[in-house]
This record gives C-alpha cells, sequence and structure tokens, in this order.
C-alpha cells in the first residue's frame, strides 16, 4: 500500500488535567472519505483542530505527507477545514469569499476568476459570485465555504459537523452532494461526525472515539459488524447486550453461558479469550427470529447450532409497526427485555405477532458478536 | 365622549401626563430657550424682541471664539485619532491575549470612566504642574499638548469598551478562516478583525470626538491663557455676562455634539449585522 497521507502517532491533547484525544494512532489513505464518529465532547474537534494546526498535541506527532507537521502553522499546511459555522466572511461577496485563498497565495487575477468560477459551478453556485452571504441560505452558505477550501486544492479537506446546520431535508440532500463531490475532485476527506447514520452513509473508513481514546477503525460495515467493543455496538445501531462466561472455547465454536438469557450462546469460530472469562454477546435486532410457541412444546432448533443453544423463550411486550418492518420488545425468562426487528416481507406479516403471545427467539452461530470489553 | 383609558394607555391617565409633561420642561425647556433666544434681537437676554441672525455672525467674527473654537477641533481631531488606535489595540489585546495582570488593567482602563471629572481635572493639573511641566510657548499645535495629553486619557477607555463590546460578537472561526485558506498574522487582522470591529471604531472615533469637543472641567485645569478651547472660552464670556452671543456660540457647539453622537449610535447598531451568522 501506499503512503498513508495522514499518520496519526500516539497523539494526546490535554487541557488542564482533561485528556480531550488520549492517545490516538491511526492512519488516513489518500483518496479516503474518513470520518471521526463519536459522542458530543469526546475530542473529534480537539483531533481535526490539531490536523489543520489551530492545535497542538501535548504528546505525538502529526505527519502529513510523511512530513512532521507539528511545528507548521496552520497558513502553511497543505490541508484546508470548512468550519462547523461555515465562517463565511460577511463582509466578502461569495467570488471573494472563494478567492481569498489565492489572492493570499498570490495567483494571477485572470486564473483566479477561471478558478472561482469552476469552483462555485463545482458546489452548483454558479453565477452567485456577486452575492453577499447574507443573501444566502445556510446550505448554500456552505457551499460557499466547500468552494473556498476545494479551490486550494488541498490535499486533505476537514470537514467539521458538515451537516449538522442544515434541516433534515437538506442534510439529505447535502449528504448525497459531499459524497458525489468527493469522488469527482479525489481529494482525501476527513469528516467530524456525531451522527452514526451520516457516518456510515459517507465514509469509506471510520474511527470511533469516546472520552478521547480511539475505540475502532473499520469499514462502516465492519463496524456494524464485527464491532470490538461494548462501547461501539451499542453506538452504531442498536444492539441487545448479554453478559456471560466463556464455557467452550475451541478453535472452530466457543460457547457463553448468560445467567440472564438463561441459555447457552454458540459461536461458530473461536476467540483467543481466557475460558471463564466475562465476556459480552451482542445480537443486532434484525438478526433474531420470532417463531410461535405454544406451551409444552420443544424448543426449535437452529441448523448451524446444538440443541440448547442460540433459543430462548419469551412473550411479546410491546410491538412497533414501521411500515418496511416491524420492532418488538420480547420479555425473557429473567424479565430482560429483548429488541427483534422483522421485515415485513409481505402485506400481512406484521399480523403474525401480536403483543401477549408467547414466541421462540433463535438466532444463527454466525449472527452474534462476541466482545470482550 | 371618550372612552375610559384602557390598562395600557398610561398616557392618558392625568398623573402620567403631568409626569411626562413636567419632565419634558424640565429637560428641554432651557435647551429651547437657550437656541431660541440666540435669534433674540436684543443685548439683554431677557426680552423677546424679534428675529436676527446677528449674534451668529457676531460670534463667528469674534477673533478670540474663533481662536477657541478652532482649538478646540485641532484637540478634538488629534484626541480621536489617538484614541481610537490605542482604545482598538488595548481592546483587541484584551480581548485575544490572557497574561498576568489582565484583571488589574481592565480595571485601570475603566477607572477614567467611573473617576470624577474634577479628580481627574486636578490630577491633570498636578502632574502638569509638578510631574511634566508642559513648557509654555510652544508653537501651534504643541501647545496643546497638555491638554490632549488628558483628553486622550479619558476618552480613549470609551473607545476600548465600545471596540470589546463589538469585539465579543465575532466569530474567532472567521479568524481561523482565513489563517486556513493561507493568510498570517497581520492579513487576518486586516482583511478579517478590522472589517468587523469597524463600526465600532467609527462609534468610537465619534464618541471621543464628542467627549473631547465638550469638556469643560477637565480642559479648565489644564489649559493655559493661550490655549483657551471652546467650553472654558463659553465659560468665561458668561462669567461676564449672558449675551446673545454665547447663546449662539453654544447653540452651535450643541448642534455639532449631538451630531456626532447621533452618528455614533448610528454606528454602533448597524441595521444588517452578519458576523455572528457567519
Ligand atoms: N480550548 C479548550 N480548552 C479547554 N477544554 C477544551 C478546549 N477545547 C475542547 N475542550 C474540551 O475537550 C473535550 C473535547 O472537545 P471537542 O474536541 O470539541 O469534542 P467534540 O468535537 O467531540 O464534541 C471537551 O470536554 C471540551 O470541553
Ligand atoms: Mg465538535
Amino acid at each position: 500500500m501506499a503512503e498513508p497521507i495522514i499518520t496519526i502517532e500516539n497523539v494526546t491533547r490535554r487541557f488542564g488535567t482533561l485528556a480531550a484525544v488520549d492517545n490516538v494512532s491511526l492512519t488516513v489513505e489518500e483518496g479516503e472519505f474518513f470520518a471521526l464518529l463519536g459522542p458530543s465532547g469526546c475530542g473529534k474537534t480537539t483531533l481535526l483542530r490539531m490536523l489543520a494546526g489551530f492545535d497542538n498535541p501535548t504528546e505525538g506527532r502529526i505527519l502529513i505527507d510523511g512530513q512532521d507537521v507539528n511545528r507548521i502553522p496552520p497558513n502553511k499546511r497543505p490541508v484546508n477545514m470548512v468550519f462547523q459555522s461555515y465562517a463565511v466572511f460577511p463582509h466578502m461577496t461569495v467570488a471573494d469569499n472563494v478567492r481569498y485563498g489565492l489572492n493570499i497565495a498570490g495567483v494571477p487575477r485572470k486564473e483566479q476568476d477561471a478558478r472561482v468560477e469552476e469552483a462555485l459551478s463545482l458546489v452548483q453556485l454558479d453565477g452567485l459570485g456577486p452575492r453577499k452571504p447574507d443573501q444566502l441560505s445556510g446550505g448554500q452558505r456552505q457551499r460557499v465555504a466547500l468552494a473556498r477550501a476545494l479551490i486550494m486544492r488541498p490535499r486533505v479537506l476537514l470537514l467539521d459537523e458538515p451537516l449538522s446546520a442544515l434541516d433534515a431535508k437538506l442534510r439529505d440532500q447535502m449528504r448525497t452532494e459531499l459524497s458525489t463531490l468527493q469522488e469527482k475532485v479525489g481529494i482525501t476527506f476527513i469528516m467530524v461526525t456525531h451522527d452514526q447514520d451520516e457516518a456510515l452513509a459517507l465514509a469509506t473508513r471510520c474511527a470511533v472515539m469516546n472520552r478521547g481514546l480511539l475505540q475502532q477503525v473499520a469499514t462502516p460495515n465492519d463496524l456494524y459488524e464485527f464491532p470490538n467493543s461494548r462501547f461501539v455496538a451499542d453506538f452504531i445501531g442498536t444492539v441487545n447486550l448479554f453478559e456471560g462466561q466463556l464455557i467452550v472455547d475451541e478453535p472452530d465454536h466457543a460457547v457463553i453461558r448468560s445467567p440472564e438469557l438463561g441459555a447457552g450462546i454458540y459461536f461458530d469460530h473461536g476467540v483467543t479469550g481466557a475460558k471463564g472469562a466475562t465476556v459480552w454477546a451482542a445480537i443486532r435486532p434484525e438478526k433474531i427470529e420470532l417463531k410461535k410457541r405454544t406451551e409444552g412444546d420443544t424448543a426449535p432448533k437452529m441448523d448451524d447450532t446444538p440443541e440448547g443453544n442460540n433459543v430462548v423463550p419469551g412473550i411479546i411486550r410491546q410491538e412497533v409497526y414501521l411500515g418496511s418492518e416491524s420492532t418488538y420488545e420480547v420479555e425473557i425468562e429473567s424479565g430482560r427485555r429483548v429488541k427483534v426487528t422483522r421485515s415485513n416481507l409481505t402485506r400481512w406479516d406484521q399480523e403474525d405477532f401480536a403483543i401477549g403471545e408467547a414466541v421462540w427467539l433463535a438466532w444463527h452461530a454466525c449472527s452474534p458478536a462476541m466482545l470482550q470489553s | 365622549m371618550s372612552q375610559a383609558p384602557g390598562p395600557l394607555e398610561y398616557l392618558r391617565r392625568w398623573p402620567l401626563r403631568a409626569w411626562v409633561t413636567g419632565v419634558a420642561v424640565f429637560l428641554y425647556a432651557p435647551l429651547i430657550s437657550l437656541i431660541v433666544f440666540s435669534f433674540n434681537d436684543s443685548k439683554r437676554n431677557v426680552v423677546w424682541q424679534g428675529f436676527t441672525f446677528k449674534y451668529y455672525g457676531k460670534a463667528l467674527t469674534d477673533e478670540s471664539l474663533l481662536t477657541a473654537l478652532s482649538n478646540s477641533l485641532t484637540i478634538a481631531l488629534i484626541v480621536t485619532l489617538v484614541s481610537v488606535v490605542l482604545g482598538a489595540l488595548s481592546a483587541v489585546l484584551l480581548w485575544r491575549f490572557r497574561f498576568p495582570g489582565k484583571t488589574a488593567l481592565e480595571g485601570a482602563l475603566s477607572l477614567p470612566i467611573v473617576v470624577p471629572e474634577i479628580c481627574m481635572g486636578v490630577a491633570m493639573l498636578v502632574f502638569f504642574a509638578k510631574v511634566l511641566p508642559w513648557p509654555v510657548g510652544m508653537p501651534w499645535p504643541f501647545n496643546l499638548g497638555a491638554i490632549i495629553i488628558s483628553h486622550v486619557s479619558f476618552c480613549f477607555p470609551f473607545v476600548t469598551v465600545v471596540v470589546r463590546a463589538r469585539l465579543a460578537s465575532f466569530n474567532r472561526e472567521l479568524e481561523e478562516a482565513a489563517k486556513d485558506l493561507g493568510a498570517g498574522e497581520w492579513r487576518t487582522f486586516r482583511d478579517i478583525l478590522i472589517p468587523h470591529i469597524a463600526p465600532s471604531l467609527v462609534a468610537g472615533a465619534l464618541l471621543a470626538f464628542t467627549l473631547s469637543l465638550d469638556d469643560f472641567v477637565i480642559t479648565f485645569f489644564t489649559a493655559g491663557p493661550d490655549t483657551v478651547t471652546f467650553p472654558v472660552k463659553v465659560y468665561s464670556m458668561v462669567r461676564f455676562s449672558v449675551t446673545p452671543e454665547v447663546n449662539a456660540a453654544s447653540t452651535m457647539l450643541m448642534v455639532l455634539t449631538v451630531l456626532a453622537t447621533f452618528l455614533a449610535l448610528r454606528f454602533q447598531n448597524p441595521a444588517k449585522d452578519l458576523a455572528e451568522r457567519g
């Protein structure tokens, strides 16, 4: 693989005793749409500002194109930023805003004009050059900020919560546009967001942060299907977490006994955990099947799972019909409620199960994820 | 038949009407009579004799009054320039940086605003008598130095206050955006910060101009026989006798200051302010 465009090595940023960013190491490859994802206050912006040069690591170093940038001020870095407030200069016209960086770089006026026009059409603001920012909508101001940064042809474009200030409808539209834009210009994007949907929809890879610590770096698909911790499993999407002991750990299968669940959880892969250790099983609601249950019948058996595992009885306590799917809350023997979603494959599917009905919950051996932290 | 006044129609209740009328009379009657009698065609200032511009002409040809006026304007202009630069810089300094003694400096800056003028005047008198005796007989405008210095000392804190208020609404991401696009410290200051505080600079300038132009107390303590300013001159004329000429001169000064204050207020609250929204 080529040399990463950004390398973050053991970077820590402390504000007093608070480590806003705590020993983070990661790399970003050229051409990626990379997302920094995490709850509010987890240090995403701080990390992004260190990339832009507005802040410096207390410890560790940052390399851009292999060059240590710790001493390089923001105006000398080959990265540009789209700020959360967009920071469009209010006293300049749209064209002058977009031109600003070229002006400072001393680009000849003729070339400036051509590039401004090109940049404005890239973000679909053709002809709005002479406007003042107060004559623009929020979405248009954001496009100005994008054009102003992209015209510099940066190696990396940094975006801080680019969609959070837009209303829901515009947000969906800009989401698509950002993704097309990135493909068109081919510049590496690093985006900060607290919105998991946004990150999953846009990013080629995501870094999930929590309280300054990097939790996991993976593709959206892997984050969802193979989370490495309870935090990630819970933060991305909805999940049922069961605590238990690892009682079987063979190379090709493993079993967790969870008193809370009242059944074994069978995995079709081994883990490298110590036998007897406390671990967690994470099962997504859509990976649990509902089956009818009558008093006294025997538990159904999943074809890839030995008997007595991955099946528990329960009673439906709540049902929410969402059109394309229905979500259920099922109470199991321990009193714990398990979330289940079921696609409505036919027009009658939502009538299959009703509140108060007795059911079996069952899932395949390849469905749950085992978490050791 | 008129209806009984509604609950919020205060102006239709007689005690409030009387109150408002009373306030208006006490506030504005003196000013109005000052202006009216400046047009009175009579040497004595008590009975209306007929309309004339005579005393304006007289005031405008009075050699010593004109000298006083030009002194005042010169002082006000120089004081304005110095105060704006000093005030803006100190405002930016206090806004931008954290340094030891910052709180003390902030307190010290607002001191000239709260200290009674008479104390400032006495302090200036003592200062220029004992600490820094201003040489007499300097050529114009250097003979006005003592007055200028004392005026700056109480005018620039007002500029600082106005500019700081404006800076509070500055979105720091604007500054960072400029740097991100390659601007250094100076260009960021010139291209981004100055345009943002421009209205407050104009407002501060007009404020300083007005304060300096009509200051009497502090000037009285620092002015020498050959550095009489307009307010001081008016005072000495009044001690002699209150002639319509004094009225005319005062009216002109009043119009000047009201105009400057009005402009200052206009610039301080520009109708459109995008800065917060970026
Ligand atoms: N300049 C600063 N001084 C002190 N604390 C700060 C500063 N900037 C950020 N923090 C703190 O660092 C933590 C992370 O902040 P931030 O990176 O803005 O979070 P996020 O963008 O993920 O919401 C927060 O607790 C915040 O209060
Ligand atoms: Mg943030």
